[in-house]
């Protein structure tokens, strides 16, 4: 009897925490199938399908920018039709149109560590003037080997990618201040720095005294968007997470949550969580600057790459940076401040009037809500609480505005809507809760399908959010779609915030994994959509522009082909001379100037992906043949009704053989006076 | 001829003008697949459209017919007409600062002979494009041919074609009808001062 009550009372931990999951379970409705039916009919808005629906042939109120995570790209949704509108590959090749495998986009994916054709893109930023996004670049984080790169979208396509050194997993990151002054990025992982842009070979148990984080202030020319590492700050050796900064009386200030305080190098899990607060770091980004700026920084030799795409060839070109200066929060009073945060905080996000600073707390059972003028007094008033590293940590108590109680579990994201109202993800509790920032008290909530990540509201992170739709981004779909085998797509749901309560309006299928995403209004962007790159700026060097200019050359074992593309033929379809071994360069300058109207390029065999050529650009695919024959090629992207004909063949002979290099579209014969070629 | 008569007979000469500020005539093409249309715009000096690159676009779309290629240098009249055009500017302002009647009706029918000329000249060359294809065209259409219209609409297969003066023929119809109401103004005060010279010739 007694060994059962004991059993009980061991039990009683775990059955509360089975009844918690279980009314977590209801709200999710995976339960009783007749139930899930009505929960979910609950959970929808009767009027969802006219609230998302985009007649054919309309467009979108609004463009939004989804990270894909594991995928290292970024995937346009318009909204509220959920419907894709492009991939955008940044950080990994991309089959489809030959990025990172064309001879002019390979050096973007270079590093100090070599070819490195994958990241994990987890935030993309909108970049911004007077702290509303401007619709002209998107900045975006590579995590896995620390990378910042800026997309372009007149073109939507990546311009330029910065490595960042001293950086080990760049996940807080990249954070832009208000006018794109700075682009910050942050490390998650704290490393032993070498201090010649390396890491030291150290002892894993040399943790607590050898690591260091660092924050990278990267400048943004506020005419091209072109970035520049313009210095660093060593930070502690914690785990830093997330970045948001102010706005308004907060505009020059950044923040950061950090774990792992307790300078732990292993099992983090259990290590970096005996801390009852970990920090919220605050750092005063124009302080950052002017002290960099009056030498305050010092300088140590660094080892990073620079990869941009140039406007007029588009070919990138790579350079290696050799230095950094940085700056120590120790000989920079009043730059950095600590603030005691719950444990393990995740997100970090400031209200639209840049007063109410939400730590997300992913392990508490309170949201706690920083003032921006209360931690400026207590700075004032050296309300401090003790310091780490020579950076004073101010008290809890008094930079806390309030507390939300029981927002639910494992709050992880928070956005606002403009109307006074921050709405938090609950990844534990799979929930959306909507609440008042005036009193800290719960107003709705709404069951998101499963274990959310980030939410976005339109413009939810500037000044005036446009707040009549929310996108919630999960982890988890289960049954929410077909079934696929073991792997899902990941869901975004949109719900509508423009009431009292939240209605969900739709559901709809995500490329890899979405940590955050960013939106903006059509009219921002749409219109400055270039429709075709003109002929007359092409600069590549080795850009054909009429057809009668086509050439083959050999030099060496290299065989030059620069050659055109237009509807529906290629000028060379017939080559001939090319030998077993070498390397042929096919340039291909595709000749339409016509919006929408890629040329694609691809060869039997090629140990490469097929080249997709924008109207008046050159791009180059590299071909080994192995072996003699004959070797077609032809056009990937349907081009006209006589696609399908735009082919040619190439001629491979045995090495040393003696066919001379000969090439030519179409035979050679008198041509009627009554008729003429496009040529 | 009166001050007024002379200025507006300036008006006229000058409003042939307007044919260097703008097209003279405009041939719309649209189909499903260019719901952005596609302009083709003639000058008095030169061929253009509603985008830099609407000629290559209407010779890729033309060659699957077996049309001859458009360039501005198939046409020697894009090399005459404005020295044509400059001529009668001058010849007007002449004219007018002469102010002998006469010439302004010489100058008048001219202008519209000359205008015919152009109108008959430019349906020859709809007529030669639209007609004269390669035999070898990927996209033959037994008895079709694919002379755009004139003037108003005409479905060529999938394309609706629309054909319509520019502004710059505005001024050749400005041009005559200032000059012949210069014509009809000065008969009065031609008239007038015959009656005056009648007069004073009475008088003396």
């Amino acid at each position: 009897m007694e060994t059962l009550i004991n059993k009980l009372k061991k039990a009683a931990p775990r059955a509360t925490l089975l009844m918690a999951l279980a009314a977590g379970s209801t709200l999710q409705s995976c339960g009783d199938p007749d139930t899930k039916g009505n929960a979910k009919d609950d959970a929808v808005a009767s009027n969802a399908a006219e609230a998302v629906y985009v007649a054919p042939g309309e467009h979108d109120e609004l463009y939004s920018f989804l990270s894909g995570g594991f995928n290292g790209q970024v995937s346009v949704y318009g909204l509220p039709s959920g419907r894709l509108l492009k991939i955008i590959p940044v950080f990994t090749q991309f089959a489809e149109n030959g990025y990172g495998y064309n001879e002019e986009s390979k050096a973007m994916l270079q590093t100090s560590h070599g070819f490195v054709p994958w990241d994990d893109l987890h935030h993309p930023k909108l970049s911004r003037t007077d702290g509303m996004a401007d619709g002209r670049w998107l900045f975006v984080n590579g995590n896995n080997t620390p990378r910042v790169a800026r997309v372009d979208l007149k073109t939507f396509e990546t311009v330029e990618i910065m490595e960042i050194p001293n950086s080990a997993g760049n996940h807080c990151s990249p954070y832009p201040t208000n006018n794109n002054e700075y682009v910050l990025a942050g490390t998650r992982f704290s490393v032993p720095l070498d201090m010649k842009g390396g890491t030291q070979d150290v002892s894993l148990s040399d943790y607590k005294d050898k690591f260091r984080g660092s924050i990278s202030f990267i400048k943004v020319d506020p005419e091209h968007g072109d970035m520049e590492l313009d210095f660093q700050i060593l930070v502690p050796g914690f785990d830093y997470d997330l970045a948001n900064g102010g706005k308004g009386p907060s505009n020059d200030w950044v923040f950061f949550t950090t774990y792992n305080t307790e300078k732990s190098a292993t099992l983090k899990e259990l290590g970096a969580s005996q801390n009852d607060r970990d920090y919220l770091a605050a750092i005063n980004w124009k302080l950052a600057a002017k002290y960099a700026a009056e030498g305050k920084a010092k300088e140590m030799p660094a080892n990073y790459y620079h990869n941009k795409m140039d406007h007029g060839s588009h070919t990138a070109k790579s350079t290696v940076k050799k230095t950094v200066r940085y700056l120590l929060p120790e000989d920079c009073p009043g730059m950095m401040y600590l603030l005691p945060a719950p444990k393990s905080p995740h997100g970090i996000d400031v209200d639209p009037t840049g007063e109410y600073m939400v730590v997300n707390g992913k392990l508490a059972s309170s949201l706690p809500v920083f003032s921006f003028s209360k931690m400026q007094k207590a700075i004032e008033d050296k309300d401090f609480d003790g310091e780490v590293n020579g950076i004073p940590v101010l008290k809890y108590e008094s930079v806390l505005k309030g507390e939300v109680k029981e927002p639910g579990l494992g709050p992880l994201h928070t956005e606002f809507d403009g109307k006074g109202n921050a709405y938090s993800t609950m990844f534990v509790s799979s929930e959306v809760v909507k609440w008042s920032l005036e009193d800290l008290q719960v107003k709705d909530r709404m069951p998101v399908y499963y274990s959310p990540g980030h939410l976005m509201i339109p413009g939810g992170d500037t000044r005036e959010p446009y707040g009549k739709y929310m996108v919630v981004m999960n982890k988890i779909t289960k049954d929410r779609f077909l079934p696929t085998g073991p792997e899902l797509m990941h869901s975004a749901q949109l719900i509508d915030i423009s009431g009292e309560k939240m209605k969900m309006i739709l559901d709809f299928p995500t490329v890899a994994e979405p940590h955050y995403a960013q939106a903006i209004k059509a009219d921002l962007v749409a219109p400055n959509s270039v429709k075709f790159f003109k002929l007359d700026e092409n600069t590549h060097p080795e850009a054909v522009k009429n057809e009668k200019d086509v050439s083959m050359t050999r030099n060496g074992r290299t065989v030059k082909v620069n050659m055109t593309s237009i509807r529906s033929h290629f000028t060379p379809d017939n080559i001939e001379g090319v030998q077993v071994g070498d390397t042929v360069l096919f340039h291909v300058t595709n000749l339409e100037q016509d919006w929408d109207v890629p040329h694609g390029f691809a060869v039997m065999g090629a140990n490469n992906a097929e080249t997709l050529i924008m109207p008046g650009a050159t791009q180059t695919l590299r071909w080994v043949p192995k072996q003699a024959g004959i070797f077609p090629f032809y056009c990937t992207d349907f081009c006209s009704a006589l696609h399908q004909e735009m082919q040619g063949y190439v001629r491979v002979s045995p090495r040393g053989s003696n066919v001379p290099i000969t090439f030519s579209t179409g035979e050679k014969k008198p041509v009627p006076p009554a008729s003429a070629s496009v040529n | 001829m009166k001050a007024y008569n002379k200025i507006l007979m300036i008006v006229a000469a000058l409003s042939l003008g307007l044919l260097f500020l703008f097209p003279m005539w405009k041939i719309y093409l649209e189909a499903p697949q260019y719901p952005e249309g596609l302009e083709l715009h003639i000058w008095v000096n030169k061929l253009a459209g509603s985008s830099e690159s609407v000629l290559q676009n209407f010779n890729i779309l033309n060659h699957y017919i077996g049309m001859e290629p458009i360039h501005a240098e198939s046409f020697k009249e894009l090399k005459v007409m404005p020295y044509v055009i400059a001529f009668f500017m001058v010849t007007g302002v002449i004219i007018a600062l002469i102010g002998k009647r006469r010439l302004v009706l010489y100058w008048t029918s001219l202008l519209m002979v000359a205008g015919a000329v152009g109108i008959a000249d430019f349906y020859m060359w709809l007529h030669k494009f639209g007609t004269n294809l390669n035999p070898e065209a990927p996209i033959k259409v037994p008895g079709m041919t694919y002379i755009p219209p004139l003037l108003g609409n005409k479905q060529l297969l999938n394309f609706d074609a629309l054909s319509l003066p520019g502004l710059g023929s505005l001024g050749v119809f400005l041009a005559v009808l200032l000059a012949g109401l210069v014509y009809y103004f000065s008969r009065r005060s031609a008239a007038s001062s015959a009656y005056t010279r009648h007069l004073n010739s009475v008088l003396v």
